[in-house]
């Protein structure tokens, strides 16, 4: 059983974790016309990285969201930032 | 090259096996080749078959940065079946059981293809619901199916928990009778000799490290054994996809998973078919040599590591000890993990890359053992023509843009 730290509530079992996105996507901007291969890359592209990866994880037994650094291959944990602070 | 038959078999038996040749040659790297396919699994290797069966074209190698079908190919779970929803899949998945019927023959390889059925439980009058509409989209789409109630199941699968009070009662199912397994290591196999046999190099331990490019187009790969030249370039790396594009400079709509398996200690013969229980997250079946084959959903954290995790071993063997009570004392013999490619809509990619000379062959998730006849066939017409065939067309990369989804998240049952 892997052990993730919850910014807020510190190191809890991974099953109450859920993978929300990668890091760093921005939404288009709807207030101006937005092309099909815009919308497309938004909704579907992945950067799916082998190595070090940040990504968009909650908490769900506080329902907050953070951004964990991980190891897509080893698992290890690098750090995990809160994303209240602003930090996205 | 030996041909395989019952009468090798009786003459090697008296010959003390001494006149059995490598199944295939290992070659050196040529400079360049017509076609050069990256990856050594199923799909690489059948579509090297089918380009030279199929278009003669036989100036083509495969790259496999390990062994010959030592990624997904040899750790699935061996189910093959076209219980899809869809038109665009059930063309697709059945063209794949169809080639698999005939495969044996075609490969001079044993693949022991078992149409032992498979069945998909339903677990409640809601699910019932649900099964009949399965039924019917399979039977539309020209795939065999029965819909079958508590009694049909209770004799097509003995060792099933069917008591009323169960976590999730057993109300019906829609079975399919030309689904089943294969011998996975064998269609791998099968296929590189056969491969072999028509001219293809199978170059292992060789691993792609870059695209050589020139003008804007793919002329070659750089290799842990050398630059090799290329006409055009076929990628079927399943979850490294992502991997390669990063490389080649294009972009995928996929995300890679660990997808676990588990096999059992043998047993004696307890099962017959394939049976699913998608409440329970859990499916089974019984290999010949008697181990029970075991499978469930993804882990649902990205990753690269060949490995599981304990949460979904839980869920998985869990769920087997509840639809199967009789087993819950069986020792599992070992259990191990893939990297899948999953796509937003659970279908497979096949088409033009987006880069001048690649195409891809990606995105089966946790499907693609089912597919590789199929996946191979397909590849091969759109690697000699440049032209998708009719039944790959729909699975074209340009589907995420245009918004033509075909969307078998939850046709197929589990987490696939």
């Amino acid at each position: 059983m892997q052990v993730f730290p919850c910014p807020y509530c510190g190191p809890r079992n991974e099953t109450e974790f859920r993978y929300i996105a990668a890091a760093g996507k921005t939404r288009p901007d709807t207030t101006q016309p937005v092309q099909d291969q815009d919308w497309a890359r938004y909704l579907y592209r992945q950067r799916n990285e082998k190595g070090a990866v940040r990504e968009v994880w909650m908490h769900l037994t506080c329902g907050e969201l953070f951004v964990m650094e991980r190891d897509s291959v080893t698992m290890e944990v690098l750090g995990s930032t809160a994303l209240r602070d602003g930090v996205e | 090259m030996t041909r395989y038959s019952a009468f090798a078999v009786f003459r090697e038996g008296l010959r003390r096996q001494k006149g059995w040749k490598p199944a295939w040659r290992s070659p050196k790297p040529k400079k360049a080749y017509d076609v050069v396919i990256i990856g050594g699994g199923g799909h690489g290797l059948a579509t090297a078959f089918y380009l030279a069966k199929n278009h003669g074209i036989r100036n083509v190698a495969v790259l496999e940065k390990g062994w010959l079908g030592g990624g997904n190919t040899g750790r699935n779970t061996t189910a093959i079946r076209s219980n899809y929803f869809y038109p665009e899949s059930a063309a697709l998945y059945d063209f794949s059981v169809k080639l698999y019927e005939g495969l044996s023959r075609a490969l001079n390889y044993n693949v022991m293809f078992s149409q032992r059925g498979m069945i998909v439980l339903a677990h409640s009058e809601h699910d019932m619901e649900m099964a009949t509409r399965q039924y019917n989209a399979m039977r539309l789409n020209g795939v065999d199916a029965v819909l079958m109630g508590r009694d049909a199941v209770r004799r097509l699968v003995p060792v099933l928990d069917m008591s009323l009070d169960a976590r999730f009662p057993i109300h019906g199912g829609v079975f399919q009778p030309r689904a089943g397994t294969g011998r996975h290591d064998a269609v791998a196999w099968g296929y590189a000799r056969a491969a072999d046999r028509l001219g293809v190099d199978l170059i292992q331990n060789c691993a792609v490290q870059g695209f050589v490019m020139e003008a804007g187009r793919c002329v070659g790969v750089q290799t842990s054994r050398g630059e090799i030249g290329a006409g055009i370039v076929g990628a079927a790396v399943a979850g490294h996809s992502s991997v390669l594009a990063q490389m080649g400079g294009y972009h995928l709509p996929i995300q890679s998973y660990v997808l676990q398996a588990f096999v059992s200690e043998p047993l004696k013969p307890i099962l017959d078919t394939v049976v699913l229980a998608p409440a329970l997250g859990t499916y089974v079946s019984q290999s010949d040599k008697g181990g029970l084959v075991i499978g469930g959903g993804l882990d649902r954290v990205p990753a690269y590591g060949q490995r599981g995790n304990m949460p979904m071993q839980e869920t998985v063997l869990g769920g087997l000890c509840e639809m199967m009570p009789a087993l819950a004392r069986v020792k599992l013999l070992r259990h191990w993990g893939g990297i899948v490619d999953v796509t937003p809509d659970s279908s497979p990619i096949l088409g033009r890359s987006g880069v001048d000379g690649i195409y891809l062959n990606c995105g089966w998730g946790t499907g693609g053992f089912k597919a590789i006849p199929a996946g191979g066939y397909l590849f091969a017409h759109l690697l000699a023509t440049g032209q998708h065939h009719d039944i790959s067309r729909p699975f074209d990369l340009s589907r995420f843009a245009s918004g033509a989804l075909v969307d078998e998240s939850a046709a197929s049952g589990i987490a696939h």
